[in-house]
């Protein structure tokens, strides 16, 4: 086992399966000589040649359009979106063409193309690159999207995702790029998508959650358990389709449940998981299952981020207006 | 505008290539490309059917028997002329207007029709024809065959993509970054923009600044050629020579065709007498390319009106053998469209699809 950021388990998962699967093929704006702006690709022109691993024209929706143009003939391209607030150049290539491949076609063709991208607050990026797009996404029937919160689920959710023979979207929170190491075994390994995983087991309260807010929630439980309240940290890793049957399961053991994202809460995965507790287990609840959301307005300029996203206090607050409701 | 005279120059370069004139006579000997007699027959024959097989479409459509169809007619040397140029195995990414190149490169025509209808049969290619569903979202082909055109590359094919649009595709950003990628990486990719005048309703000459639509090329750093677009001969033999230079490693190729539709944009209400004049439509009508082709191959001895009604008829009797098949397509289930979104389904689509099981079993 080796000791692996976040960035370096993604550059790992890549490098697996370049080496597994020639028609897997990284391609993007930088990814080539640079490795990427965050280095994501670091190191992989230089191993697999700029045949495999390539720097694109800076250009999305031709990246897109090339990413599913290549899918259709055999290829499995890992196409990068420099920062996912760009994605709205290329959301046709993504939403509209790759997503309803399989459909339009019905069934004969198939569009197995990762769409990486680094997102999320707390680093202070210029505008439009920070937003969370996740809701955007995942309102999208034939994609699905993948957000991992530790090193190790990044490398076997990145393999699962390039091994996936529909469109996967892979969502990288910036903030976790270096924030942390974690064990990360250098041979291949896969997490299944779809799958949540419980990160802190707990009787009181569930606390669904993903990407970055996993790491406030599990500092949140830790604070609540000084007041005697054991919360349930469930990380969904994957926000479309989610793994229902984690969250019910826990739901019904502990009765009460917040859900927490960093995206604005107007629409959005926390309220599909709302709902789908509402349909499921209504009865289980003893409160009704609040969310921890940033506020309903476009992402906020730099200096205004820390005030702006939910922070383990918002976390606190909420699960004790839900226990003691 | 008062432009440049170098800007003026550039756009001088690109003249209107042409091979047959509007009275069937061939004024470019030079580039008469080889094609035997029955090569040639076979090229006033698709046109003849494709005419026809146009007229029954809209008549169709006028009964409720067929759903969302763009008329061709005009527009047949531009489709044929270029598709006829290709090798079997060459893809097509077409546009909802590019039917008959489908049909011709291998999609049966009773499927081409439940394309129309909105039912999915009509997006299930047959195995070994290597044809896109035809794109609804202008220029969104366009970028996908420099993707396409790459796989074929990488794959060592020996073939190309080609893509079709019109003018007012021409004006879409993805329309650049298909033509710049394709470059920047010398795929095989032939670019053909079908300017049939208007988009919809908006006319060329609103669309943009540049005199030419194949001057656009340049800005790619690609071939670019403007094509009479109602003379097959001049669209098949520039469509050969992209296609050449394409697998030579020489780049992609942009190919505007002149050309005109004469019928509605869609049969889902356009009404042109609301944007064009019927002088218009006559000028246009008088480079058709059916009558230029006939007039052609009449003075080689090579055509006749017996011919000709042969066509015809075998044309109606297909379009009807078409129709009575796609009519007997299996009714569309939501379960079975439930079955094509994801390679395997994930619970909510495992739930809904028991749901509309049971629905449809009632």
């Amino acid at each position: 086992m080796a000791q692996m950021t976040m960035i370096q388990a993604i550059t790992d998962a890549m490098r697996c399966e370049l080496k597994n699967d020639e028609s897997v093929l990284v391609f993007g704006e930088d990814v080539g000589q640079n490795g990427g702006v965050f280095r994501a690709t670091e190191g992989l022109q230089k191993e697999f040649g700029e045949d495999r691993v390539f720097d694109t024209p800076l250009a999305e929706s031709g990246i897109g359009g090339l990413a599913c143009g290549l899918s259709v003939t055999g290829f499995r391209p890992v196409m990068e979106v420099q920062f996912f607030g760009f994605i709205f150049e290329t959301f046709d290539a993504v939403a509209a063409q790759m997503a309803r491949m399989r459909y339009r076609s019905g069934g004969v063709y198939n569009s197995p193309v990762t769409i990486r991208g680094p997102f999320g607050g707390g680093v202070k990026t210029p505008e439009l690159h920070a937003d969370s797009l996740e809701g955007l996404m995942a309102q999208t029937p034939g994609v699905k999207v993948v957000i991992p919160s530790t090193p190790y689920d990044a490398k076997g959710l990145l393999i699962s995702a390039i091994r996936d023979n529909d469109p996967v979207v892979y969502l990288e929170h910036m903030k976790l790029y270096r924030s942390f190491r974690d064990e990360v075994p250098e041979e291949e390994y896969t997490i299944e998508l779809g799958k949540a995983d419980v990160k802190r087991e707990g009787k009181d309260i569930t606390i669904i959650t993903y990407g970055a807010m996993v790491h406030s929630s599990l500092k949140a439980a830790e604070e609540l358990e000084k007041d005697g309240i054991d919360a349930e940290v469930i990380d969904l890793r994957t926000v479309s389709p989610i793994d229902i049957d984690t969250i019910i399961e826990s739901v019904e053991k502990t009765n009460r449940a917040i859900v927490v994202q960093e995206a604005q809460k107007q629409a959005g995965i926390a309220a599909n998981v709302v709902a789908e507790i509402n349909d499921r287990a209504i009865l289980s609840l003893e409160a009704p299952v609040l969310r921890v959301t940033a506020p309903d307005t476009v992402f906020p300029f730099g200096a205004a981020e820390d005030t702006w996203l939910p922070s383990y206090k918002d976390i606190v607050t909420k699960s004790k207006q839900v226990i003691e409701f | 505008m008062e432009k440049t005279k170098e800007l003026q120059q550039i756009e001088s370069q690109f003249e209107t290539f042409q091979i047959l004139n509007e009275n069937g006579e061939i004024v470019n000997e030079d580039a008469m490309p080889d094609l035997s007699d029955e090569e040639l027959k076979e090229l006033m024959t698709r046109m003849v059917y494709t005419r026809i097989w146009d007229q029954r479409a809209i008549s169709l459509n006028r009964q409720g028997r067929l759903g969302f169809y763009a008329p061709v007619a005009g527009q047949e040397a531009s489709m044929i002329g270029s598709q006829f140029a290709l090798d079997k195995k060459d893809w097509i990414l077409p546009g909802y207007r590019d039917i008959p190149q489908i049909v011709y490169h291998g999609v049966p025509m009773d499927q081409a029709f439940l394309w129309s209808r909105g039912h999915y049969g009509g997006g299930q290619m047959p195995e070994g024809v290597n044809v896109m569903m035809p794109q609804i979202i202008i220029g969104a082909q366009i970028t996908q065959t420099a993707g396409v055109a790459m796989g074929l590359k990488r794959n060592d094919t020996g073939t190309i993509a080609i893509t079709y649009t019109g003018d007012g595709g021409a004006s879409q950003g993805d329309f650049y970054e298909g033509m710049n990628f394709a470059g920047a990486f010398n795929v095989p990719a032939v670019f053909v923009v079908q300017n049939n005048r208007f988009a919809i309703s908006v006319p060329v000459e609103k669309q943009s600044a540049a005199q030419t639509i194949a001057q656009k090329a340049v800005a790619a750093g690609i071939h670019g050629v403007q094509v009479d677009g109602m003379d097959i001969l001049a669209v098949y033999a520039m469509t050969k020579e992209a296609r050449e230079r394409g697998l030579e490693g020489n780049g992609p190729t942009l190919i505007e065709t002149l050309t005109y539709r004469y019928g509605p944009h869609t049969m889902a209400g356009d009404d042109p007498t609301r944007y064009r004049t019927s002088e218009e439509d006559d000028e246009w009508e008088k480079k058709d390319p059916l009558v230029r082709f006939r007039k052609f191959l009449e003075s080689k001895d090579l055509w006749s009106e017996d011919e000709e009604n042969k066509i015809v008829e075998q044309a109606k009797e297909d379009i009807k053998a078409a129709i009575k098949k796609a009519d007997g397509a299996p009714k569309q289930k939501v379960t079975d469209l439930i079955g094509f979104m994801n390679e395997e389904l994930p619970q909510n689509l495992k739930e809904q699809m028991a749901e509309y099981k049971e629905k449809e079993s009632k």
